[in-house]
């Protein structure tokens, strides 16, 4: 039996047109010949495939049929959308997407910050904002001389010298001597072609300075206007013991154009990387207390504002008044520098402590 | 009718290919498929897709007699769905978001495994019928693949009879299957 014959037959008996007689001798000779057999199932397998793969295609047929049909209907999105709903589309469809992304974006970001900020904390010697007012608001100087104007209309003869010009930093100083030798930072006055010196009522005189030290930051002005009437009573004098901590302390500087009060306490007795030539205190300052006196309850000038950590709240360095003794010794010679002895501001309470002083804290202006 | 006896009825006429049960499944799931397809990092093309070929398991299913669908059809056709795309995302290593549809499912896997070896066949086949060349390929076509009968075959082809038509069919079925069972037999 050729193939083609047996072909011919598994087609038939499967197709059922086979008579009852052939379909017994068919039966038949596969069981006889298991070769014929074997050839037989793989016809019948084979042709078996060929009818599901014709349903296959007739049902293929239909469901495109349905799905266009539903398309047509608009049950069935035919394409992509186009402008404004492709939008859309691709929103709720990339929403998820897009929210990992910004995710994951923001965990880039905020990662390497921290990272950056923790590498900068390291190479950051000195994060420190020198407390100097550079932005200054001529408006509000301008106002409080009219004031000060309005109420000294009887001392409008002896009108206050006042040199004319635009200063460009603000800070502060207090008196060491009556004759007219002032404390400051030397940060403030570094690189200032003309310094300027303004008691509260807005007397102003020239000053030079006579000593400069960019280590200690300390520097001396002498105001050198002739138009200084040599003071006297300095109340406050310098601690002759030690500071401990926890202290309170309270300054008074030119954050403002006007005299401003502050007060907070010791933190601790060194400064910035354990400087000893500083302490920390906690206290609020802004721009233009640098050069301000901090002040112990007694009255006794313990340190001098320079600074305060930029990154850090209430973290304030002064510079401690012992480095005043040094500096006054490297002046000696040139210049007499008498510190006060005398303390009148002990037992007072503060407001009266603040009114005895007040006089002898300056405003250090210049340009 | 009650639920089951609708769906039953729907199956049996899907096994036959009547275009209306066709339709009827169609606009019940494809709303549903569609959503889940394109909540999942997928167009609307995919949905077709994919809800096609789950149309073709559910369609391999009901021609079996031994078939008993055990769940709903919307069940069935998500879960198979579901394995589908997930299949596919897979493959293509994209990204699935997981956004599921809050629709219990059912076990599809043996389907869909079934009907992967089924597809990989008709590959197979169709693969083979483009090799065996004209007319060979459109004669079985016509007869096996359209159900034309043997006299319009012999027409359309210009053969003197059905006869000659006939031999010559299984001339070239013959050569069609060596083609096949040689792929097939590699596959296995």
């Amino acid at each position: 039996m050729n193939d083609t014959l047996l072909l011919d037959a598994v087609e038939r008996y499967r197709n059922g047109e086979m008579s009852p007689q052939e379909t017994i001798l068919f039966e038949e000779l596969r069981k006889n010949n298991p070769e014929i057999d074997q050839l037989a199932a793989d016809h019948n397998f084979f042709l078996g495939e060929l009818d599901k793969l014709s349903e296959i295609k007739a049902y293929r047929n239909s469901l495109n049929e349905v799905e266009n049909k539903l398309a047509n209907e608009g049950m069935i999105s035919e394409n992509k959308g186009k402008g404004k709903a492709n939008v859309v589309y691709m929103w709720s469809r990339y929403r998820r997407t897009i929210a990992v992304a910004a995710f994951i974006a923001g965990l880039v970001s905020i990662s390497t910050a921290t990272i950056v900020s923790m590498y900068s904390e390291k190479k950051n010697v000195a994060v420190i904002t020198p407390l100097v007012d550079t932005k200054l608001n001529q408006f509000e100087h301008k106002l409080k001389q009219i004031e000060t104007k309005l109420n000294d209309a009887s001392a409008v003869a002896k009108e206050p010298s006042k040199p004319k010009f635009e200063a460009n930093f603000r800070a502060t100083g207090f008196l060491v001597d009556g004759s007219g030798y002032i404390v400051t930072n030397a940060h403030v006055v570094n690189n200032a072609r003309n310094i300027i010196v303004e008691n509260k009522k807005g007397d102003q005189f020239f000053a030079k300075a006579v000593y400069v030290n960019k280590i200690t930051d300390l520097a001396i002005l002498k105001i050198s206007d002739t138009s200084f009437k040599k003071v006297t009573n300095l109340p406050y004098t310098f601690p002759k013991s030690s500071t401990e901590l926890g202290e309170h302390i309270f300054t008074l500087g030119y954050p403002r154009e006007e005299i401003v009060y502050g007060e907070g306490y010791l933190s601790a007795k060194s400064g910035l990387f354990g400087d000893t030539t500083s302490y920390q205190i906690s206290i609020s300052v802004n721009p233009g207390n640098s050069g301000g006196p901090v002040i112990n309850k007694n009255g006794e000038i313990i340190g001098i504002i320079s600074s305060k950590e930029t990154n850090a709240d209430g973290v304030v360095f002064a510079i401690k008044s012992k480095n005043i003794y040094n500096a006054l010794k490297d002046l000696k010679g040139d210049e007499s520098i008498k510190l006060p002895s005398v303390n009148s501001l002990k037992g007072l309470d503060r407001v009266q402590q603040i009114q005895k002083l007040e006089d002898f804290v300056y405003m250090v202006k210049g340009n | 009718m009650s639920i089951y006896e609708q769906e039953k009825a729907l199956l049996e006429g899907l096994a036959t290919n009547e275009t209306n049960a066709v339709e009827t499944i169609y606009r019940e799931n494809y709303g549903m498929i569609q959503a889940f397809i394109v909540k999942n990092n997928g167009y609307p093309e995919d949905a077709r897709d994919i809800f096609q070929e789950a149309m073709i398991v559910l369609f391999e299913k009901a021609k079996l007699n031994s078939f008993v669908l055990r769940c709903q059809i919307k069940t069935y056709l998500y879960s198979v769905c579901r394995r589908l795309w997930l299949k596919r995302l897979q493959q293509q290593s994209r990204y699935f978001p997981g956004v599921e549809l809050l629709k219990e499912t059912v076990p599809v896997e043996n389907e869909i495994e079934s009907h992967e070896k089924q597809t990989a066949n008709f590959n197979m086949l169709e693969e083979a019928l483009g090799k065996i060349g004209e007319p060979c390929k459109s004669i079985l076509e016509a007869y096996y693949i359209q159900k034309k009968s043997m006299p319009d075959i012999a027409t359309a082809f210009g053969y003197t009879n059905a006869d000659n038509a006939k031999t010559q069919k299984y001339k070239c079925l013959i050569r069609l299957k060596k083609i096949f069972f040689a792929q097939y037999k590699n596959g296995e």
